[in-house]
This record gives C-alpha cells, sequence and structure tokens, in this order.
C-alpha cells in the first residue's frame, strides 16, 4: 500500500511529484510572498518619505515608531481606514470602486513567476522558490503588466471629473506608447536565452554573463520604460499635480486611495523584481557558480534569497533616486521619447543583437566567455555612439546648457567676441 | 551716455539629458549624506537674533507699575493702528494709562513703539508663539503685557548698524 504523499520520505534534491505536495507548497508559498510583498509595499511609502528628506536635507518622518519613523505606514493606514469616503457625483459607481483593484492587482499577479531564490530541499522533495514557474512566464509578466492601465484609465474616466479624465487620458496615451518599447526592449534577452520561462533566463544569465553587460542598451530602455509603466517621475503625467490636481485619482478619498498609492509602489517592487531578474541574473550570486548547482541546501537558499533582495532593493532606489531629481517631462518630450527614440533603438537593437548571435553562431563561437566579451565590446560602442551622437539635445529637446563660445561665434558669423559690457543694474 | 544692456550667454539646445540627468542624481546623492540642516521645532528652538521683534512687553518701574506715562506718542507713531491707549492722571497730576492694549493680530512688529517711547516702557520682545484660539486672545492689556517676561529687543542701532 502506497504512503500518504506528505509522509512519504523522498530525496530532497528530486523535484516535487505529488499532487498533494504540490498545491500545499504552492499555497504556502502563495501566502508568504503576498505578505513579504504588501508589507513591502507599505514600508516603501516610508522609504520613499525618508530618502526624499535626506535629499533634500531634511529628516523624514520620525514621530511615529521612533525615530526611524517605522510606525509611520501603519499610522497611515489607520488614518486611511477610518477616513470619509466621498463619492463624485454621476459617477459610474461599479467602475468607480473596481479601479483601485484593476491597478492593484496586476502588479501583485506578475510576482507569481518571479523567481526568488535558489530551489530548497525539503523531505518532501526540491521546491522551486517560485510560486509558479509558467513555461511561458515572460509573455504572462508582459501580458499582465499592460492591463495595469485599465485601472488609471477606468479611474480617470468613472471620476466625472476633467482632471481626472485628462490624467487617464494621458496615462493611456504614455502607457500604449512605452508599452511598446518595454516588450521590444527584452526580445535580445528572448534571443539569447533561448527560452521565455523565467528559471531559463536566469540559468543562461548564470552560466554566461549577465544581461546588463550583454544587453546593456536593451536593459537601458528597459529601465526608462519600466520607469513610465509605473508611472514614476519623470514620467508621472497621469498625475501631474502641478497641472492636473492628483491626475486620475482626484476624486478618491480613504481607503481607496490608498489602493492606488499602494499599487504605485508596488508597480515599482515588481519593475525592480522583473529588471533584476531579466538583466541582473536574478537570485544569482555574481562571480559564482556553486549557488546554482546541486546539491541545494538551505544556506544557498538564504544567501540567492539575499542577492535577489538586494539586487531588488537597489532598482527600487534608483527608482526614487530619480523620482527626487528629475523634473517631470512634458508631453510632448514624453510622446517623442517614447516613438522616436525609444522604439527604434530598441527595434535596431534587436537587430543587431540577432545579426550578432547569427555571426557569432555561422563562424563557430558558443555560449560562453569569448561570446559575452565580443557582446560586451559591441554594447560599449553602441553605447557611446549613443551618448556621444544621438543624445546631444535631441532626447529630450530641447535640454539646455550655456552654449560654449565658440558655437556662439559660429552662430554670430564672427570670429570674436566683442568685449562684454557691464549690466546697468550691476 | 548710452544705457548699455548685459549681454547674456544665452543657452542653446546641444547638451545632453542623460549626462545632465547623472550630474543632477550624482548631486542628490552627495545630499543624501550630508548633514541635516532641520531644527525640530517643539524639541529644538531656534536661536532669535538680538534684534527680533516679536510679542510687545511693558517694563515696569521699581514698584511694579508700568513705565508708561501715556504720552501718545505710540499710538500716534504706529502705522497699522494697534495701540489702544487711554490716559489717566492721578492727584499728583502724574499721567499713567488707564488703557493700554495691543492688538498682536493687527500689528506689523516694526518696532517704532518701543523706538519713540521716551520713558523706555514699550518693547517688542524676543519672542513669537503668540497662537490664540480667537482674535480677542490677540489683544494684550496692560497686565498682560507687564507680565511677559521674554528678554526685550535691541532695535538697529544707526551708530553701530552692524550690532558690533
Amino acid at each position: 500500500m502506497p504512503l500518504h504523499p506528505l509522509l512519504q520520505i523522498v530525496d530532497p534534491q528530486a523535484p516535487i511529484t505529488g499532487y498533494t505536495t504540490f498545491i500545499i507548497f504552492s499555497i504556502i508559498k502563495l501566502v508568504i510572498v503576498f505578505t513579504v510583498y504588501m508589507v513591502a509595499a507599505a514600508l516603501l511609502t516610508l522609504a520613499e518619505r525618508k530618502i526624499s528628506a535626506w535629499m533634500q536635507g531634511r529628516r523624514g518622518p520620525n514621530r511615529v515608531g521612533g525615530r526611524g519613523g517605522w510606525l509611520q505606514p501603519a499610522a497611515d493606514g489607520i488614518k486611511n481606514f477610518m477616513k470619509e469616503e466621498t463619492e463624485p457625483g454621476n459617477a459610474s459607481q461599479p467602475l468607480f470602486s473596481m479601479a483601485p483593484a484593476l491597478s492593484f492587482i496586476p502588479a501583485m499577479i506578475v510576482w507569481s513567476v518571479i523567481p526568488f531564490a535558489s530551489p530548497l530541499p525539503t523531505r518532501w522533495g526540491r521546491v522551486d522558490l517560485v510560486v509558479a514557474d509558467l513555461p511561458i512566464g515572460f509573455l504572462f509578466i508582459l501580458a499582465i503588466a499592460s492591463l495595469g492601465v485599465y485601472g488609471v484609465v477606468l479611474a480617470g474616466w468613472a471620476s466625472n471629473n476633467k482632471y481626472s479624465f485628462l490624467g487617464g487620458l494621458r496615462s493611456s496615451a504614455q502607457m500604449v506608447s512605452y508599452e511598446v518599447a518595454l516588450g521590444m526592449s527584452t526580445i535580445p534577452v528572448i534571443l539569447l536565452a533561448g527560452n521565455v520561462t523565467m528559471s531559463q533566463i536566469i540559468r543562461q544569465q548564470s552560466h554566461s554573463m549577465w544581461n546588463v553587460f550583454n544587453l546593456t542598451v536593451a536593459f537601458l530602455i528597459f529601465f526608462v520604460a519600466s520607469l513610465a509603466e509605473a508611472n514614476r517621475v519623470p514620467f508621472d503625467l497621469p498625475e501631474a499635480e502641478s497641472e492636473l490636481v492628483a491626475g486620475y485619482h482626484t476624486e478618491y478619498s480613504a481607503m481607496k486611495f490608498s489602493l492606488f498609492f499602494i499599487a504605485e509602489y508596488a508597480n515599482i517592487v515588481t519593475a525592480s523584481a522583473f529588471m533584476a531578474t531579466l538583466f541582473l541574473g536574478g537570485w544569482d550570486i555574481p562571480f559564482t557558480g556553486w549557488d546554482n548547482a546541486a546539491p541545494f541546501t538551505v544556506l544557498k537558499t538564504l544567501l540567492t534569497l539575499g542577492c535577489f533582495l538586494t539586487k531588488t532593493g537597489f532598482f527600487i532606489f534608483v527608482f526614487i533616486w530619480i523620482r527626487w531629481t528629475v523634473p517631470r517631462f512634458r508631453y510632448d518630450q514624453l510622446m517623442s521619447l517614447g516613438w522616436r527614440v525609444m522604439i527604434p533603438v530598441a527595434l535596431g537593437y534587436i537587430v543587431l543583437i540577432a545579426a550578432t548571435l547569427l555571426v557569432l553562431q555561422a563562424i563557430g563561437i558558443q555560449p560562453g566567455p569569448m561570446h559575452s566579451v565580443i557582446l560586451l565590446a559591441e554594447n560599449i560602442c553602441a553605447l557611446l555612439l549613443f551618448f556621444v551622437l544621438i543624445d546631444e539635445g535631441r532626447i529630450i529637446s530641447p535640454a539646455y546648457r550655456r552654449a560654449r563660445e565658440q558655437r556662439i561665434l559660429r552662430l554670430r558669423g564672427r570670429s570674436t567676441l566683442p568685449p562684454a559690457t557691464e549690466g546697468v543694474g550691476k | 551716455m548710452a544705457i548699455t544692456v548685459k549681454r547674456v550667454g544665452r543657452p542653446v539646445p546641444e547638451s545632453s539629458y542623460l549626462k545632465a540627468t547623472l550630474q543632477g542624481m550624482g548631486r542628490t546623492l552627495k545630499y543624501m549624506f550630508e548633514p541635516k540642516i532641520t531644527i525640530e521645532y517643539p524639541e529644538q528652538r531656534w536661536e532669535l537674533s538680538p534684534r527680533w521683534r516679536g510679542t510687545h512687553r511693558m517694563l515696569t518701574k521699581e514698584d511694579g507699575k508700568a513705565r508708561c506715562v501715556a504720552c501718545g506718542l505710540c499710538p500716534s507713531i504706529c502705522p497699522s493702528n494697534c495701540i489702544k491707549l487711554v490716559p489717566g492722571e492721578d492727584e499728583n497730576g502724574n499721567r499713567y494709562p488707564l488703557v493700554f492694549e495691543i492688538d498682536e493680530f493687527r500689528c506689523i512688529f516694526c518696532g517704532y513703539c518701543q523706538e519713540v517711547c521716551p520713558e523706555d516702557a514699550i518693547h517688542v520682545g524676543q519672542h513669537y508663539e503668540n497662537a490664540e484660539y480667537s482674535r480677542e486672545g490677540h489683544v494684550y492689556d496692560l497686565e498682560r503685557l507687564m507680565a511677559q517676561t521674554h528678554p526685550v529687543s535691541t532695535l538697529w542701532d544707526a551708530t553701530d548698524p552692524k550690532g558690533e
């Protein structure tokens, strides 16, 4: 008589086979990921306020929960639960209530396919530390991430408010434009990995070089596009508070507003984890091979988890850092960056990488150190070209600085400047 | 002589947005690790200048009465008309204020009252926390002005412009 699957002792290095075991472990992973994710999103609101304060020479929240202000997110949450909820007149009630959830859920679903550590050996078998290692993982992410725009658009439309409506309109235009670049910038990753499963993409990176070195241009495009997808500065036109009050969530109050707020940070966490996985090797510990080879141990799991969190945290910090450095784009700048720079560059880069891979295959260089070095050299050339030739007042126009003397002379058609005269008021 | 106009080096679109952004990010990162300049108000106080002109204070004589002789100079010089003075006279012919009220809500804290006072009686002081629950609460009567204990302002001195 066969034993109950939970009582069976199996090889800890072998994949899980039993159906019951699989479901139980999936539920455990779901609960853990959900909890950590929610707490992280809440703590991010604090992190954003703290980092913004530090960058502006202030101290940030330090009243609730000691000098660090650690309880500030909890206090904000309680406050938002207590607050009165207002409903705008003539709002489309079902959509108005649905929109916050629609913007929050897609960001969270994406997490289910991101592997966050090396497999964990247990007495019931080897547990892959990803909620669902879908064979189409990568396409799934693109499909779900593009749903996020519906929350914003519906919120803008259902509010019956012109500011909200403009915010929703802008966000639909922005997200549609940048989704194209986002999707295309990841095609080189798939070309290199030869697979769309997230775990396979990580494996390919740990065996050669991280994609951030192999595919630097794709990484930069992906980074900018995910800034736009997460509605972060400098792409926060949907909520542009200086012109649209608060954009698409102008009419929202209490916990509904809070949900939009959490959704923004959820999007940041997701985008950061996605970037870490696609371009920084996911949970791979750099310069070592032992962490992604069997036999797997608990120590390896913890270390790789730490590595993954570090990479994700780094990107989260960069997101916040950029927000408190760069001013918002004008609408035409946003559109011209999306359509005239990002998409052509992404397309050209796909051709470049595909051609390179084909040539390397033809001359018989297999994926390995030599392969990576060639790609790295190619990327450095592409970046230099980009910075020196293309990006001089063309990527974001106008990017101004004081003209060089030579240029002024050329513009005036003279050879020397006339002697500078003192101003009247001086 | 003809008026000359200052020639400004006009900015032209020739800069790289990426380079400028990276420079800016370097700057914000630098600020992140620099000492913070916040004064955490209820616990820490800002050190007021000796010339700070804030809440008024009426100085007293040795016998505890106000130094004011109700000459009427401060209400007449007050630009915001916030001093109310009703003079009285005792049996010896000494003038004293029957009513002396300053509306701190209307006051613009110019310090003219202190400057004009011949008896060194009314002063503006180094104090700024005047919050009240009503407008009437801002009207300080003579007792309240005499009860203030904060240091008084040393006004700007023409013979010592830098306060040395």
